[in-house]
This record gives structure tokens, C-alpha cells and sequence, in this order.
């Protein structure tokens, strides 16, 4: 169904996060949800059911005072380039891998909300619309017109910020490119991020940041011996950081992070 | 078979198509006027202009759609012609400087992300591509709204016997994807849904 790629350079899109810079601020939570028209949660919504694109855990080394450490890890859709699960377990075909960019997409309106997909990754990165998505009188006039908002009984994911994709491309396309000039396509947790610890871009081009961070030796990726090639690249200096990406102990806050 | 049974049922089967492609379609669309009688053929005819005269793209490669009404007051203060649908259109809104409500044929559903500009500059559509002989219509087309999805029926695309028209276009989304297929640049759902 889906043709090869023709015109475009082909671009492998992803993340590196510094989970050292990280001080658990959050910013980037509000940045994905204003941007991404994800409605302020409803009454009901609990730690489980809320909508929360981009969520920070705070994990620490499971020792006591004063041995104690915490660590802040944004967690996001982790875009698996192969072996995705949740573009394999999805009956609907409402999940697609995008080859030109290796962006995981998830199509609303194909969804029939079974959330056999939310079952299926590792990273609890999927979300479902328990309820029908309501603005407070006067805040639907802060929605982004760029991303179409979702209805109850569908599952929802990052997807780095399609709209802004498409804004980009449109730029470029004005200035008669195929090709996008970097500046103008950078996800709303990027740009939020006020410590620079979330950085994007094209990892199969290795001039950028992310391709270089992703090669360094604190570089790591979340569950990689699962083999789905997520393409969000963690970094840390500390070893115990590192090996909750083997063995997750990512325990919510017992405040709820609702979305 | 006698004649009369042959009769009734050649009848039968003339009624039940009347109903299906004629009574139908009256039922599930309405009908609606646009609210001036606006010729293109005038404005790419005699006055010489050009579709991107008014329907230009943006700098930044967004596109101004229909044009607001002080880009027609620029010319049509007074009228310029003889036309009683110009006369009307400068009494009901150029002078009390209403936007007429136009109604779009072309109008898409909210989850879809279109831009006009990597159509017209990098694939180097004509306007005609999609939108048909829209540019040389005389008057405007009777909008047809779907009663149930609110959708223009005039969406140029495949009719249901999945014939092409003369004018060989579309805007539904089997058009687009046989076009995108054809050259090479269908790559996922997001390509023009967001």
C-alpha cells in the first residue's frame, strides 16, 4: 500500500533526551498538550486514564536516605522503527509507520478504540479518550488549528508534532523544496524544554545533534532488547540511570500526572 | 411471461431507478444558492484575470482561499458593469461591508491537513487539476449540501458508477490517493491527515 519514497530525502526523525539536564518541570507536558488539542482532563480522569502525550516519571535508585537518587524521564511514543507492536497488533490498519519519516502515526478516525495497541507497547505510551474532549467556555479559541482533536473511544500518541510537520513542509514547499529546513520542524517539548535537555532531529543524517548524541557511550534507549528500535535516545552519566531501561521500575507519582 | 406482466415489470424497473438516481438524491441534499451570482467567466474572461489574482499563495506558502471582500471592493465600489447580480452584490455587501457567506464545494473535513502550495509549486498543478472549469463557470454551481454530513456533493470526484467526468477531477480522497500513488508519494495516513 504505502509506495517508496520518491523526491523526498528520506529522514529518520528522533529524539535525544538528557535525562541529567532534566529537572521535572513539566514544561514540556503543558507544551504537547496545547499544542496537541488535548482537552483539560476530565473530572473522571485518574493516573490511568488521562491523556498525557508526553509524560515525566520520577524514578529513583530504590535506596534510602541519604543514599537516595531521583531521576526526571519524559516518556513519550518512542517511534519503533522495526517490529513496532503497535502497528503489528492494531486490526484496523489505524497505525502506519511513515517510511519517509519513521514517524509512528495513529489514524482517529480508523481507530475502533479495542486498545489492543495499548497493550502492546512496552512503553505505555497510547492513550484512550475516555471521554469526549471538552474546552472550558472560551478556551476552544486557543486550539491549534494544525491538529485535529480526537473523539471518545479512540486511542492517541505522540506523533512529534505532525501539525508542525506539515507547517514545515508547507514552508518549504512556498520556497519550491522538498526538502525541510530543520529550524522550522521542531516538536513543541523541544522547544519548551527550558534546560535543553530534549533535543530533535534527523538521526540517519549524522551532521545533527541527536545523530551524535545517539552514538555517545551514555546514550541509551528504553527496553532496547525488546529489538524495536525505538528511536528516542536517552542519555545519562549515572549507570543506575541506565539500567532502568532494562528493567523499568517507573513508578508514578502518587500525585496523578492527569493530561 | 404475458405482455402485461412483461409491462408492469419493465415498469417496476423503470420506477425503482427513477427513485434510486433521481428521487433520491432530492431527498438526501439540499439545495442551496450561493449568495452572489458571481461569474468567473467575467473575471478570467473580459477583465483578464488570473486565478492567482485573488486565490494567491501567502509568503509562507498558506493560501487566502476566497478572497475577503475588500479585495473585491478594491474594483467593485461602483459597479462596473450592467450586471443586476454585481448591482446586488454592492447593495447587500460591499456597502455595508458584510462578507458574503460564501458556500465551499471544496470544504474538507477537519482531520484533513491540505495545502495548496506543494500542490502549485512543486507538482505544478493547474488550478483545473482539481477544481475543474470552476475558472471559466458563467455562475456559480447550486451548492448540493449532504443532509447528513454537511459536505457539498459537489466535490467534482468519481461519481458513484465510478465513471470520471469530462474534466478528469476530484477532491475526494480516493482522488488524491490515485494521484499520490501514481507518482510515488503515498507514504502514510499523516501525509494529509492530522
Amino acid at each position: 500500500m504505502i509506495s517508496e519514497n520518491k523526491g523526498n530525502k528520506k529522514a529518520r526523525y528522533g529524539m535525544s533526551i538528557d535525562v541529567d539536564r532534566c529537572t521535572g518541570c513539566g514544561g514540556c507536558m503543558v507544551a504537547c498538550a496545547s499544542e496537541n488539542n488535548v482537552a483539560p482532563a476530565n473530572p473522571g480522569a485518574n493516573d490511568r486514564k488521562g491523556l498525557t502525550w508526553i509524560r515525566v516519571f520520577k524514578v529513583d535508585n530504590g535506596q534510602e536516605y541519604p543514599n537516595k537518587r531521583s531521576v526526571f524521564v519524559p516518556m513519550m511514543c518512542q517511534q519503533c522503527g522495526e517490529e513496532t507492536p503497535c502497528y503489528l497488533a492494531c486490526p484496523q490498519q489505524a497505525v502506519d509507520v511513515d517510511p519517509s519519516t519513521g514517524i509512528v502515526g495513529q489514524m482517529p478516525e480508523r481507530c475502533l478504540g479495542c486498545r489492543y495497541c495499548m497493550a502492546a507497547c512496552p512503553y505505555h505510551a497510547r492513550y484512550f479518550n475516555w471521554w469526549d474532549p471538552v474546552w472550558p467556555a472560551g478556551m476552544e479559541k486557543t486550539m491549534n488549528p494544525d491538529v485535529a482533536p480526537r473523539m471518545r473511544g479512540v486511542v492517541e500518541k505522540c506523533n512529534f508534532c505532525h501539525g508542525r510537520w506539515h507547517a514545515a513542509r508547507q514552508k518549504a514547499a512556498a520556497s519550491g523544496n522538498r526538502v525541510l529546513d530543520p529550524a522550522d520542524y521542531v516538536p513543541a517539548c523541544v522547544e519548551a524544554c527550558p534546560t535543553g535537555a530534549i533535543r530533535f532531529g534527523d538521526l540517519s543524517d549524522a551532521s545533527t545533534e541527536v545523530a551524535r548524541n545517539s552514538k555517545t557511550p551514555d546514550s541509551f534507549r528504553m527496553l532496547e532488547k525488546l529489538g524495536t528500535e525505538p528511536k528516542i535516545y536517552y542519555m545519562s552519566k549515572r549507570q543506575w540511570v541506565k539500567e532502568i531501561a532494562e528493567a523499568p521500575k517507573l513508578t508514578p507519582q502518587k500525585e496523578p500526572a492527569r493530561g | 411471461m404475458t405482455f402485461r406482466g412483461t409491462l408492469l415489470f419493465a415498469g417496476g424497473v423503470l420506477a425503482s431507478l427513477g427513485l434510486g438516481w433521481i428521487a433520491f438524491p432530492h431527498a438526501i441534499y439540499t439545495s442551496r444558492q450561493q449568495p452572489v451570482e458571481f461569474s468567473h467567466k467575467i473575471h478570467t474572461g473580459s477583465a483578464g484575470m488570473q486565478c492567482e489574482d485573488c486565490h494567491a499563495l501567502r509568503e509562507d506558502g498558506s493560501y487566502v482561499g476566497i478572497p475577503p471582500l475588500e479585495q473585491c471592493a478594491g474594483c467593485h465600489t461602483e459597479p462596473t458593469g450592467q450586471t443586476a447580480a454585481e448591482k446586488n452584490f454592492i447593495e447587500k455587501y460591499v456597502t455595508p461591508n458584510r462578507e458574503p457567506p460564501w458556500l465551499v464545494n471544496a470544504r474538507q473535513p477537519e482531520n484533513v491537513w491540505f495545502s495548496h502550495t506543494p500542490h502549485v509549486r512543486l507538482a505544478k498543478l493547474t488550478c483545473a487539476r482539481c477544481h475543474g472549469d470552476q475558472g471559466t463557470l458563467d455562475k456559480p454551481r447550486v451548492y448540493q449540501e449532504d443532509r447528513i454530513s454537511g459536505y457539498s456533493r459537489d466535490i467534482w470526484g468519481k461519481p458513484v458508477a465510478n465513471v470520471k467526468g469530462p474534466t478528469q477531477t476530484g477532491m475526494k480522497m480516493d482522488d488524491c490517493i490515485e494521484c499520490h500513488r501514481a507518482a510515488g508519494l503515498e507514504h502514510s495516513c499523516l501525509d494529509c491527515h492530522k
